[in-house]
């Protein structure tokens, strides 16, 4: 037990350093150019005289270090500053987007990973059989389409074409799962090949190794085989390559909000960076990255649970 | 075998572009004109017109200037630097990998499109930006690689010996490491240009990539979105040529990735 609690701190502990560096790297690119700064918050007409005033008032003219301990300081605190966009407080803009984004996310991870499990698993086992080349094959095709163009693909059939679904997610009247599965149709079709291939050469390894031989030649039907000792070993790596998978999801999230104008945290983002708003873009930066972070640790975690042969380092009995 | 024809293809025409395209992507004729219905003076738009009245098709060929371009100047630049980082973190350890290996777990913790996001709303979009980012974007998981192969080979007798006869690190680095990371790095070479390609066309998509007029694949998606119930062809067209040239890519590197391991 104790050794699992040395294993936690010290990931914790990675997990602040990073975040240290990255608030740092975030502030640095944003803010250290004052003037810049000035300009996108006050407009490109602004004289240098309402900029140089407005620098002055709110103590842009201190030294570097101080401003970015300043705004780090308020950032820890949940003092994330005022959209200079949406007139609205950061924090509680951020809030419910990252709310809508969640559910979003969530519902594609909910699709995706067991459809890209069980595919991975059945091209897998057989490996070079047809089936593990459809599969394959089908997994290339669409992890390289990027997620606007299929998006673009999907509305052309589903919208244009047939015109089942709607062409955009608003939610304008309230929640609506109709207006979901566009959306999560893209995200899961931009991810669910590469998690499935991966699957399946984790799969198609393991059921190369002895003890799976020994057990065909002790008479065991292919099913026991994969549920009984394949499997177990092979679920390893996705699990962790699905939880390392998030940083794509998330960018993906950002382009299928703004193609089916849902109001997450995507779109949240995406108006920031067309309107120069320099606290928010900050804000959600920190945000995306600490999502990220956060799940790169939980993945760890996981991984060091599953594999027994690792039990060592968290101090577990295997 | 196809992935090398779609890629060769698509280089082909970036290449000859101006030779290629039936009209200058930059005037504006007839616009919202349908597929293969015909200009002024006679000429065919084969792929349609777009809002301003702008061949498709040429304002496609010449897009595709700008995404090969970009994603093979970054990809590339992303090597260098992650080659670089990579192999003196895997040979010389100590402190040099421990910061060479957090920076790159930094910029990794970004998901690519908010990193991107933040560097064009500091420095603003220009092509030198968009190569940039893009490096960034890639470089670590490179450094990543490289080092472990740089790593794993620095431990071989060879190495050793060739320590023990006195070379300089940088000859060792270069005449014994660096072959062994060359065939895995060339898959994923061909791997990383596609998403680069994927990132410049979802930047353009976004508004956030090169400035108009310039034809860019997304910004054509980008722009012809608002009509495309109507006229599909205006977004159609520009997503069926980024997605040939990503298959291309990716169907490359999975051949090259097989033929690899049947040597």
């Amino acid at each position: 037990m104790r050794d699992l609690a040395i294993f936690l701190g010290r990931r914790l502990g990675g997990l602040a350093l990073t975040m240290l560096a990255v608030s740092f790297l975030v502030f640095l690119t944003l803010e250290f150019n004052v003037e810049g700064v000035a300009v996108k918050v006050l407009g490109q007409f602004s004289t240098p005289d309402q900029r140089h005033a407005w620098l002055a008032e709110n103590g842009y003219l201190d030294p570097f270090l101080l401003r970015y301990l300043r705004w780090l300081a308020g950032f820890v605190t949940g003092h994330w500053g005022t959209s200079t966009y949406y007139h609205e407080d950061i924090a509680r803009l951020i809030a419910p987007r990252l709310g809508a984004s969640a559910i979003l996310a969530g519902a594609a991870l909910l699709v995706m990973v067991p459809l890209s499990l069980i595919l991975g698993v059945a091209a897998g086992a057989r490996e070079g059989s047809l089936l593990d080349r459809s599969i394959s094959l089908i997994a290339i095709v669409t992890t390289s389409i990027p997620e606007f163009a299929s998006a673009v693909f999907l509305s052309a059939v589903f919208v244009i074409g047939l015109g089942w679904l709607p062409g955009v997610s608003t939610m304008a009247g309230g929640f609506n799962l109709r207006e979901l599965v566009l959306p999560v149709s893209v995200l899961v079709l931009a991810s669910t090949g590469y998690i499935a291939r991966m699957t399946r050469s984790s799969m198609a390894e393991v059921m190369n190794q002895p003890y799976v031989r020994t057990a065909r030649l002790k008479g065991a039907s292919p099913a026991r085989i994969i549920l009984r000792h394949a499997l177990r070993n092979a679920l390893i790596t996705p699990v962790t390559v699905i939880m390392l998978q998030i940083p794509w999801i998330l960018s993906g999230v950002i382009v299928v909000e703004v193609f089916f104008a849902y109001r997450g945290f995507g779109t949240l983002l995406y108006q920031a960076s067309l309107n120069a708003d320099v606290y928010l873009v900050e804000s959600c930066a920190m945000v995306s990255v600490l999502v990220v972070v956060v799940t790169q640790m939980l993945a760890d975690l996981i991984y060091v649970r599953l594999d027994p042969r690792l039990a060592a380092a968290t101090g577990r009995k295997p | 075998m196809t992935g090398l024809v779609l890629v060769g293809g698509w280089l082909v025409v970036a290449l000859l572009a101006p030779l290629l395209a039936p009209f200058d992507p930059l005037v504006s004729l007839t616009p919202l004109a349908a597929p293969g219905a015909h200009a002024p003076d006679g000429r065919i738009f084969w792929l349609g017109t777009d809002l301003l009245g702008r061949d498709i098709l040429s304002r496609v060929i010449y897009g595709a200037r700008p995404v090969v371009g970009l994603s093979l100047l970054a990809t590339g630049t992303a090597y260098l630097v992650g080659v670089a980082s990579g192999l003196a973190a895997g040979y010389f350890r100590g402190w040099v990998d421990t910061v060479l290996s957090f920076a790159a777990g930094v910029v990794l913790s970004f998901p690519v499109l908010v990193l991107y996001i933040v560097v064009i709303v500091a420095l603003g979009a220009s092509y030198a930006n968009v190569v940039l980012a893009v490096t960034f974007g890639s470089a670590p998981a490179i450094f990543r690689i490289v080092r472990a192969i740089a790593l794993d080979v620095a431990g071989r007798d060879y190495v050793a010996a060739s320590v023990a006869q006195g070379e300089p690190a940088h000859r060792i680095l270069v005449q014994d490491i660096l072959p062994n990371a060359a065939p895995p790095l060339l898959v994923d070479f061909c791997l990383r240009i596609g998403y680069s390609a994927i990132t410049i066309g979802a930047l353009g998509f976004l508004g956030l990539g090169l400035p108009p007029p310039t034809p860019d694949w997304g910004g054509m998606v980008s722009e012809g979105r608002a009509m495309a119930l109507a006229f599909p062809h205006l977004v159609i067209f520009p997503c069926l040529a980024i997605s040939s040239l990503v298959v291309g890519l990716s169907l490359l590197a999975d051949g090259l990735n097989e033929g690899g391991r049947h040597a």
